[in-house]
């Protein structure tokens, strides 16, 4: 299995971005970081050239919508040591306002449809993405349907509402 | 009159004719081409045979099941997951109720896990005999795909057995199966084990050492490791440019740790590495599969899901006539048991790649959020970069053996 524990990289990860990080948890032995959005980009350079760690794997991008908190949207990076067998998500929120964070197309080509997806779900706004356009969606869709006020199906309809199940 | 491509958006091509002087044709390859297995649409432009330039088109078939997943109980989502790589639903299947199972901490027995490496590694079976006898069609042998159709009719009938579906087949439940295999289910898989390796056999003869094919393949499409783990390539085409990654043994599901069987890899990573490597793992398929029905007997016969009432649902006769059993009926079914706060990333090894899902769960009836990872997704972006430069004809082999499958290209 993993020849590194998520303790060294965690670690690693503090001696060097410190104070930036946040509420380190391993849900499932899955090492969870949350980080400012500035420093994303920093992070993964880092995670994926450190000689030991060696991050050289993109496994996916996405994005988490969370109304009513302070920063409403977390974009979520899965890496993948291939060399060290482990893995590492890595968390960043970002206020609705102004949803941009730099792009990871400088570290990974394969990050660029991830992050056409994201954006085109949430209104992501990688900054520096060679083509930032939606690629699921059609064009000419004016919202990022993903959010949590877009609701699946007719509004109207309360068969499926919540408190018909307890809840 | 002659339209130009003189700016291209990347959604949608602008047709301008200010450059006469531009002898490149522009040719839509797609999104209904009889050569493209699929709805797929690439924006070409060619200089004679030879492409210079591409734009990929996706989004045909988006069914946004990552929306309808967030409105969903857990056990309606496996059908949604049918509905993506519909060439290996079981796998998809699996992985999410791994996934499912992963979150609320459910133990499978060893002989639900076995069954289940069983189907998987059929549907990985399916799943390659598509992709490498259509590649046989596009490179001019139609033959060696008649047999190979013949024999998924097979395994589909194994499929229908168990379960009663054969393409979307919604195979399982979380817990385990939700009947046992019956004696005409093994007996057909005894056959199909008896007949199948002549027959891949055969196809090999047909292919493998064929001077025409390959020609037609040989160097076609060659990745280097780098670039392939650059765009995040997985599965069958990422072992073929010689890289050993596979799920099935970095991160053991379903108990795959106990199997012995390799992981084939290639050397150039070009069509004909790929076409290889796929008919290597079917090899080692049945090889899982024979030590999977040799490991059953040993197992205690009858166990088919895992002993979790709160999740499975129990059998009618017993909803109607046990009080208990009524109202776990009634829980499950109307979602009203609680589930952990957290969130979970289980990845299975798909037919054509890592296929992840990324569940974060809030407590609530339905995922707070679903992601899938889908191989043919992250696969597919680097099909119109590499294809600049490239034969016409060699792009279209070229997609043929990336398997791209359409409904989980778009999801």
């Amino acid at each position: 299995m993993a020849k590194i524990t998520n303790q060294q990289v965690l670690d690693k990860l503090s001696a060097k971005f410190g104070d930036k990080l946040s509420a380190p948890t391993e849900p499932f032995n899955f090492l969870t970081v949350d980080m400012e959005a500035a420093i994303v980009n920093e992070a993964l350079a880092f995670l994926k050239n450190d000689a030991e760690l060696r991050f050289n794997y993109l496994t996916d991008i996405t994005a988490v919508h969370y109304p009513g908190l302070e920063k409403e949207l977390c974009v979520v990076y899965h890496l993948h040591s291939l060399y060290n067998n482990i893995r590492i998500r890595i968390k960043a929120y970002v206020p609705l306002a102004n949803p941009a964070i730099a792009t990871a197309t400088n570290l990974w080509e394969g990050a660029n449809w991830m992050e056409r997806e994201t954006y085109d779900y949430f209104g992501i706004q990688f900054v520096g993405h060679p083509n930032l356009v939606r690629i699921l969606n059609v064009d000419d869709m004016t919202v990022f349907p993903m959010r949590r006020e877009y609701q699946l199906e007719d509004p109207n309809r309360v068969d499926k509402k919540d408190f018909f199940f307890g809840r | 009159m002659s339209n130009f491509i003189t700016e291209i958006t990347p959604n949608r091509p602008v047709y301008v004719d200010n450059d006469p002087q531009n002898e490149l044709t522009t040719l839509n390859l797609g999104p209904t081409h009889p050569a493209t297995h699929g709805v797929f649409q690439n924006v070409l432009q060619m200089d004679g045979e030879r492409i210079v330039s591409g734009v990929s088109t996706i989004g045909y078939i988006h069914r946004a099941f990552e929306k309808i997943a967030e409105h969903r109980p857990f056990y309606q989502i496996t059908t949604l997951t049918d509905r993506m790589n519909y060439c290996s639903s079981p796998i998809n299947n699996m992985g999410w109720h791994m996934t499912v199972e992963k979150l609320l901490g459910i133990e499978t027995p060893k002989r639900v896990d076995y069954l289940r490496v069983i189907v998987m590694e059929l549907s990985r079976i399916t799943d390659h005999l598509i992709c490498n006898g259509i590649l046989g069609v596009d490179t001019g042998a139609f033959s060696g795909f008649l047999y190979l159709m013949e024999e998924r009719e097979h395994v589909y009938e194994i499929f229908e057995e168990i379960c009663g579906a054969r393409l979307t087949t919604n195979i399982g439940r979380i817990g385990g199966f939700e009947r046992d295999f019956n004696d005409i289910a093994f007996a057909k898989l005894n056959k199909f084990l008896e007949k199948f390796p002549p027959v891949l056999k055969e196809f090999e003869q047909l292919f493998n050492r064929n001077r025409i094919f390959i020609e037609r393949t040989s160097g076609v499409a060659a990745v280097d490791p780098e670039t392939a783990l650059n765009y995040s390539w997985s599965g069958p085409i990422l072992r073929a440019t010689g890289v050993d990654y596979d799920v099935r043994v970095n991160e053991p599901y379903s108990s795959y740790q106990d199997f012995d069987f390799e992981i084939p890899v290639g050397t150039a990573g070009d069509v004909y590495d790929r076409f290889i490597v796929r008919n290597e793992e079917m090899w080692q398929s049945l090889r899982i599969i024979e030590q999977a029905l040799e490991k059953l007997k040993k197992e205690p016969k009858g166990v088919f899901h895992a002993d979790v009432p709160e999740f499975y649902l129990p059998p009618k006769e017993q909803v109607y006539n046990n009080m208990e059993a009524l109202i776990y009926h009634f829980k499950i079914v109307m979602g009203e048991i609680d589930t952990p706060k957290t969130e979970v990333y289980h990845a299975v090894e798909g037919g054509n790649g890592e296929l992840g899902f990324y569940l974060i769960n809030d407590g609530g009836r339905t995922p707070y959020r679903l992601h899938f990872r889908r191989p043919s997704f992250i696969n597919y972006q680097m099909y119109a970069p590499m294809s600049s430069g490239m034969l016409l004809s060699d792009a279209i082999i070229n997609m043929s053996s990336l398997n791209i499958i359409a409904g989980e290209l778009d999801a």
